[in-house]
């Protein structure tokens, strides 16, 4: 496999006395990386990081064996999706062709990709509605077509589920997997439910404060925790699931 | 009475002078707020008190300020601004700036800060980025419009020390309320300040409605 993003000794602060420190992280072409961790671990820090939107104090990120140079054009090789849906306010329509505007592209592509994209996520018939005007599950969507629409040649999404109740929750992943695989988009998923982490991943990253502890296949990170902190917090995560299951 | 076209000249004028002061504190108050807003650098926050402090600048302050600069023997007087409808925009606009500035800042840093997270990774410049937060801020940024113009168009000490009070020339409908009060013409008062108090309402309606038609 082929690798996209290297991430090698980066340090990202997120506070006076937090930074995500991470000695070497690799994303291959075409996977699907579930960053996977308890609050407060510093998935987030560490997705703001990769983005170039919170300041690295040190390290080195290279995209396609290519160190970056410069921010905002490595930025446009990303799509976004944060916790929260995060939509301007205007129209749905507006929301999705957002990031197709700041590109400058033609007119006519810009109406095609965000048509193209909203009725692939289901919202279409959402188009001309004011974006504050949506439920969580269609907030999420458009914000799922808004980073889709761009293309990105990494998609980084924090949370993208999390707050939706379960059978909203279970036809979006569904969607979204389905998305992934159609388009082979590379990813890089921050979640804390073990489901997602099963159905989603290619491989998964396991953060406990501020660090990178172990990244591998879900069966292998699982049958083979690399210390003792790694294998509580899956124990743990396992019992949850299967308390909200059952 | 006042003859009828007099009336509507100063009232013009008040309307002229107060409108260009208001925009000029715009042009200038809205890059520096935001500056201030999203910046990071050292003495924001000191800057940031200082402009708050700016907010409730007594307007008689900035007119000696400014009369000493336009003075004749002042740094300025080479211009010959003083007693003209000019040097009461320029007091004016020092009023109303950091009005403007700082409930622009204010406007700005009451948005999610996530925003701009997620608005950089959908790839927005710098300056795309400041026009989206602009417009997610459109309601208290013309509120902070509607305040700078308020404080403009009801001040009476600066107009007056700068202005001079000529009738015909530097005459606005503050000061000229003031001087009908002092010859006791009570009348011709009230019914200026009826003048004030229906213009200050007519700029207001008018940025409401642009303020609650961006409303969505
Ligand atoms: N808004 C914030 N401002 C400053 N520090 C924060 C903020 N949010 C979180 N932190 C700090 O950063 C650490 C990591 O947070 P975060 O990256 O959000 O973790 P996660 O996404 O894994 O829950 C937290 O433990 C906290 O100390
Ligand atoms: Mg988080």
């Amino acid at each position: 496999m082929k690798p996209l993003l290297e991430v090698h000794r980066l340090c990202v602060p997120r506070n006076a006395h937090f930074a995500v420190q991470v000695e070497r992280l690799t994303v291959y072409a075409g996977e699907t990386l579930v960053l996977i961790g308890p609050n407060g671990a510093g998935k987030t820090t560490l997705l703001l990081g990769l983005a170039r939107i919170l300041k690295a104090t040190q390290g080195s990120l290279r995209l396609n064996g290519e160190e970056i140079r410069d921010d905002l054009t490595y930025r446009r090789h990303l799509g976004l999706v944060l916790q929260d849906a995060l939509l301007v306010s205007t129209t749905v329509w507006n929301n999705v062709a957002l990031g197709l505007r700041f590109r400058g592209l033609p007119a006519a592509e810009i109406r095609q990709r965000t048509r193209r994209w909203l009725e692939r996520l289901g919202v279409a018939h959402l188009a001309g509605r004011p974006a504050t005007q949506l439920s969580g599950g269609e907030a999420r969507r458009v914000s799922l077509a808004r980073a889709l629409a761009l293309e990105p040649t990494l998609l980084l999404l924090d949370e993208p589920f999390a707050g939706l109740d379960a059978p909203t929750r279970e036809r979006l992943r569904e969607d979204f997997h389905a998305i992934l695989s159609e388009t082979r988009t590379t990813a890089i998923l921050v979640t804390h439910e073990l489901e997602e982490a099963c159905t989603l991943a290619t491989r998964v990253a396991v953060m406990l404060a501020g660090r990178v502890v172990q990244v591998g296949p879900v069966q292998e990170v699982f049958a083979r925790p690399v210390n003792a902190a790694v294998g509580a917090y899956l124990r743990r995560l396992g019992a949850e699931e299967r308390a909200a299951y059952s | 009475m006042i003859p009828e076209a007099e009336i509507w000249q100063i009232t013009a004028l008040s309307l002229r002078i107060s409108l260009t002061a208001t925009g000029l504190s715009l042009f200038l108050g809205l890059p520096l707020g935001t500056w201030l807003a999203l910046g990071r650098f050292r003495g924001q926050t000191f800057l940031l008190s200082l402009i708050n402090t700016g907010m409730g600048l007594p307007p008689v302050v900035v007119g000696l300020v400014v009369a000493m600069l336009l003075w004749r023997s002042g740094p300025l007087g080479g211009l010959n601004l003083i007693y003209t409808p000019t040097a009461i925009v320029i007091a004016q606009t020092l009023i109303a700036l950091p009005v403007v500035t700082g409930l622009t800042a204010s406007a700005l840093q009451q948005l999610d800060v996530r925003l701009q997270w997620q608005l950089a990774g959908l790839g927005a410049s710098r300056v795309q980025m400041v026009l989206v937060l602009w417009r997610e801020a459109r309601l208290p940024i013309l509120a902070a419009l509607m305040a700078g113009f308020g404080a403009v168009i009801s001040e009476v000490g600066a107009s007056m020390m700068v202005g001079g009070n000529i009738k015909g020339q530097t005459r606005v409908l503050t000061t000229a309320i003031v001087l009908e009060t002092s010859r006791g013409a009570f009348d011709r008062a009230l019914a200026l300040g009826a003048l004030l108090l229906g213009l200050t309402f007519l700029v207001n309606w008018g940025l409401t409605l642009l303020q609650q038609r961006g409303r969505r």
